[in-house]
């Protein structure tokens, strides 16, 4: 299926979500369907360098607030309508995602995992210490109550979201499809016989991480609006680290698919254990389920699928 | 030198104290079939690796095509036109046999400038490469699915996709039949005969000897013989190091 | 701010201590990562382990904290050694890719923190030691005992641990086995059963530094996140696989962490480390004493 047609379908099937959801009548399908949106775009965004290349990013939570905390800069001061704040988001995160490729993929992929564990807490550090952001205490972003043509608020960054999901699915359609694909995955197998065979493995690996860090930073622009009042602890979450980790894998990391399963239920199951039970135990189930998939299911639920469809042909 | 095609000069390698490599020098002219000869842990591996750019050297220099290639990256090295097999084959695990050649083909082949290989032209280039080394009833299998000699083959098959100028094929022979081994050699030949360079590292003795134009001796780091394969395997200090084991 | 004698003397001895205390934090890093190549980022998540434990026993019956570490010592081995034995059985033995190795052990550091959450909540926590709170003071230069004791403390695990490597057999086949696994086969030992007992070692050495954590500062569960760049700066900037070479480089952060608290303010103290990371990867990635 081209490119082009995929692109489509994907918005069509956006548009569906969409209008579903309206006819829902209730606010909180939009505010919990948001979230989850935001999860496939980070595990998305992940993925694209998690598992097609193998460098692991523990430090997702980095670029998602740097992506949040410049919409809260240009916000005081000088506003600007929230798409052209997402680029922005991208545009930040993805230039630090290429400083710190730069600085650390030269070396072994361990390094570069270590770097972006430290990198979220030294972010962490310098806009806890940064006033004009609100520093430890927060910012307040007014969100409106409407918006013109769509109604609530909600449903414009429902949209907007729904709008990223499928420029990161697309991109990672794309990518997997693609020479670049092929680079990717040799990067993963085997580096060493990458470079041999001609692949120019760090230009590949800047690339990837410049795309994730960017998409992440996207991802992360809209969410002071939609949560009203932004902490340093609420942006730098720890939820954000293991989900965009958990949910690939879980899913499955070599196609596009995975992390869009792996996100919609461990998404949904995580609404649901944060309302019925508590929110700490919500992480732990998450957790749990990461190291036992990691040892026992690898290749993650697309894999288990992919394995079993080729036991029944033989 | 002139016409050399590989010109390495004084190149040593160390690991922390221990000295792999001490001041070797090479030079291979264009068209040559070079084999290389020597003991487990003489340094040939490093040797290879050193002028590939996958480790780097310490001192000496480098010349490929009049070109001084030191600082240049593998990757940089090979679009140049040399290519190397691996001496324990390292496929690419989750890529098809056929995929696996087509990486350098997509990468090397077809960056080099002016190059503009069509899909069609790819996917050709792919089967002939398969039909050399008789893999083609494998091309949509996985290297986990192929046997160690299969895996050999695709791993000698993957530095001939990237066409290059110089092939250095490590060990490519090692656990191969009698006439499997002899099909390889003359594959090699076959290629050595539309210009490409080869040097050959080998164990097998019948294989070198048949294969190559000029032998070099490779013991403990140091070069001790280079010259034509019946003078040196009859060199006293060769025979003690390496043939009278 | 002046750059007076008694602050920057103070500084400095702060600094030594705090860097004795790290190179306790770091040690068994330097054994997992530098020699056996396992990057175990869960190693912090073990050490607030063996802050809480510390923690429950010294409030409870009143022991000392390090005493409580001594005896924790063997538990912690064993945690270790099987932690590993999971780890080769679904990782190592099939030369999985490293992906999958550090999302097992993200996993591990995240469930532990968050079970840590779930059954002490986030308050910080302390522990009551006669040595928490007096200084010994020698002139100008001021020792809090907090900080004093735990870095001798450090110092003689150190020098337990590094007469381990040099003086018993197992000790030497763990620093063999990251060179030379056939010579070692060859001499009869298994290297997965050495693997796992330096493993072990490694996860032995969290229940004493996390006593000496909580003697330092009060510990509530995300601080272990804190030290995850330290530890692997430390290892890094000392050179993998050099213990020597981990306690200098620990001593060296320490002075510099101290010096930025003192002279710019404690907040920006974990940004410290990270920034040693970045200048040693990009300018030294073999460290100071690295092979």
């Amino acid at each position: 299926m081209r490119t082009r047609f995929f692109l489509l379908i994907s918005i069509a099937v956006a548009a569906g979500v969409f209008f579903g959801a309206r006819l829902v009548n209730n606010d909180y399908v939009f505010f919990a369907g948001y979230t989850i949106l935001q999860f496939i775009v980070l595990a998305t965004a992940w993925n694209i360098l998690g598992g097609y290349t193998g460098y692991v990013n523990f430090g997702s939570a980095a670029f998602f607030a740097m992506g949040a905390y410049s919409t809260v800069f240009f916000h005081k001061a000088f506003p600007m309508p929230i798409p052209i704040l997402i680029a922005i988001g991208g545009v930040v995160s993805g230039v630090v995602g290429f400083g710190m490729g730069y600085l650390t993929l030269r070396l072994r992929g361990a390094f570069f995992a270590i770097a972006t564990l430290a990198l979220a807490v030294v972010l962490q550090t310098l806009v806890v210490n940064w006033d004009y952001v609100g520093g430890s205490r927060g910012a307040y972003i007014i969100r409106p109550n409407d918006i013109a043509w769509i109604g609530p608020y909600i449903q414009y960054l429902f949209l907007l979201m729904l709008a990223l999901v499928v420029i990161s699915i697309t991109i990672a359609r794309w990518i997997e499809r693609s020479q670049l694909g092929y680079g990717f995955a040799t990067i993963r197998d085997d580096e060493l016989a990458a470079e041999a065979s001609g692949v120019p493995t760090l230009k590949l690996k800047l690339v990837a991480t410049t795309i994730s860090g960017a998409l992440m930073g996207m991802a992360g622009a809209p969410f002071p609006y939609y949560i009203g009042y932004l902490q340093p602890s609420s942006a730098f979450g720890l939820e954000y680290a293991v989900n965009s980790i958990a949910m690939p894998m879980i899913g499955g990391t070599t196609s596009w698919i995975g992390p869009l399963i792996g996100a919609i239920l461990l998404g949904s199951l995580q609404q649901i254990a944060t309302v019925t039970i508590s929110s700490a135990v919500n992480l732990l189930i998450v957790g749990l389920l990461l190291v036992a998939f990691v040892i026992i299911a690898p290749n993650g639920i697309v894999g288990l699928v992919q394995g079993w469809m080729r036991r029944r042909e033989k | 030198m002139a016409g050399a095609l590989l010109e390495v000069a004084g190149l040593s390698k160390r690991f922390g104290g221990f000295v792999a490599l001490d001041g070797i020098d090479l030079a291979v002219t264009a068209g040559e079939r070079v084999g290389l000869i020597g003991p487990n842990g003489s340094g040939k591996s490093t040797f290879v690796n050193c002028i590939c750019g996958t480790l780097t050297n310490e001192t000496g220099t480098v010349r490929f095509d009049g070109e001084l290639v030191n600082g240049l990256l593998t990757h940089e090295r090979t679009r140049r036109g040399m290519a190397r097999s691996f001496q324990l084959p390292r496929p690419f695990a989750t890529l098809t046999v056929a995929d696996n050649l087509r990486v350098p083909l997509l990468y090397t082949v077809n960056a080099r400038p002016g190059a503009s290989l069509s899909a069609a032209e790819l996917d050709a280039r792919c089967a002939e490469l398969l039909q050399l080394v008789a893999l083609a009833d494998k091309a949509t299998k996985l290297p986990r699915d192929l046997t160690q000699v299969e895996m050999r083959k695709l791993e000698l098959a993957r530095a001939m996709a990237a066409e290059p100028k110089l092939l250095i094929a490590d060990e490519s022979m090692a656990g191969l039949s009698q006439s499997e081994v002899d099909d390889i050699v003359n594959l090699l030949i076959r290629l050595n005969e539309r210009g490409i360079t080869i040097i050959l590292i080998e164990h097998i003795m019948r294989a070198v000897m048949k294969f190559s134009q000029r032998l070099v001796v490779l013991v403990s780091g140091k070069k001790i013989a280079d010259g034509m394969p019946a003078d040196v395997i009859r060199e006293p200090e060769v025979e003690r190091a390496y043939l009278g084991q | 701010m002046g750059f007076s004698f008694d602050l920057v003397i103070n500084a400095l001895i702060a600094g030594i201590l705090l860097g004795g205390f790290y190179a306790a934090v770091t040690i068994g890093v330097s054994i997992s990562f530098g020699i056996l190549d396992i990057v175990n980022i869960a190693h912090p998540a073990f050490i607030i382990l063996g802050s809480y434990i510390a923690y429950i026993v010294n409030t409870r019956l009143g022991i000392d904290p390090i005493v409580i570490s001594v005896v924790m010592l063997p538990v912690f081995y064993l945690l270790g050694a099987g932690i590993y034995q999971v780890y080769y059985e679904s990782f190592e033995k099939h030369g999985q890719d490293a992906l999958r190795g550090l999302s097992f052990f993200f996993g591990l550091l995240f469930v532990t923190e968050v079970m840590l959450i779930l059954v002490f909540g986030v308050d910080y926590r302390y522990v009551e030691a006669p040595y928490i709170g007096p200084s010994w003071r020698l002139g100008v230069m001021d020792f809090p005992l907090r900080m004093l004791v735990p870095c001798l403390a450090a110092l003689a695990m150190f020098g337990v641990l590094q007469m381990i490597l040099s003086y018993t057999f197992i000790g030497r086949a763990i620093s063999a086995v990251a060179q030379d696994q056939l010579a070692l086969r060859l001499m009869g030992a298994s290297p997965t059963r050495i693997k796992r007992i330096a493993f072990g070692i490694s996860i032995a050495t969290t229940a004493v530094a996390g006593a000496l954590l909580i003697i330092i500062q009060p510990v509530e569960p995300s601080v272990g996140r804190e030290y995850i760049g330290r530890v692997f700066a430390i290892c890094v900037l000392g050179g993998l696989g050099s213990l020597p070479g981990t306690v200098i480089a620990a001593m060296l952060l320490g002075i510099i962490e101290s010096f930025t608290a003192t002279f710019y303010g404690p907040s920006w103290a974990p940004a410290v480390a990270f920034g040693v990371l970045l200048l040693t990867l990009a300018f030294r990635p073999a460290g100071l004493l690295g092979r």
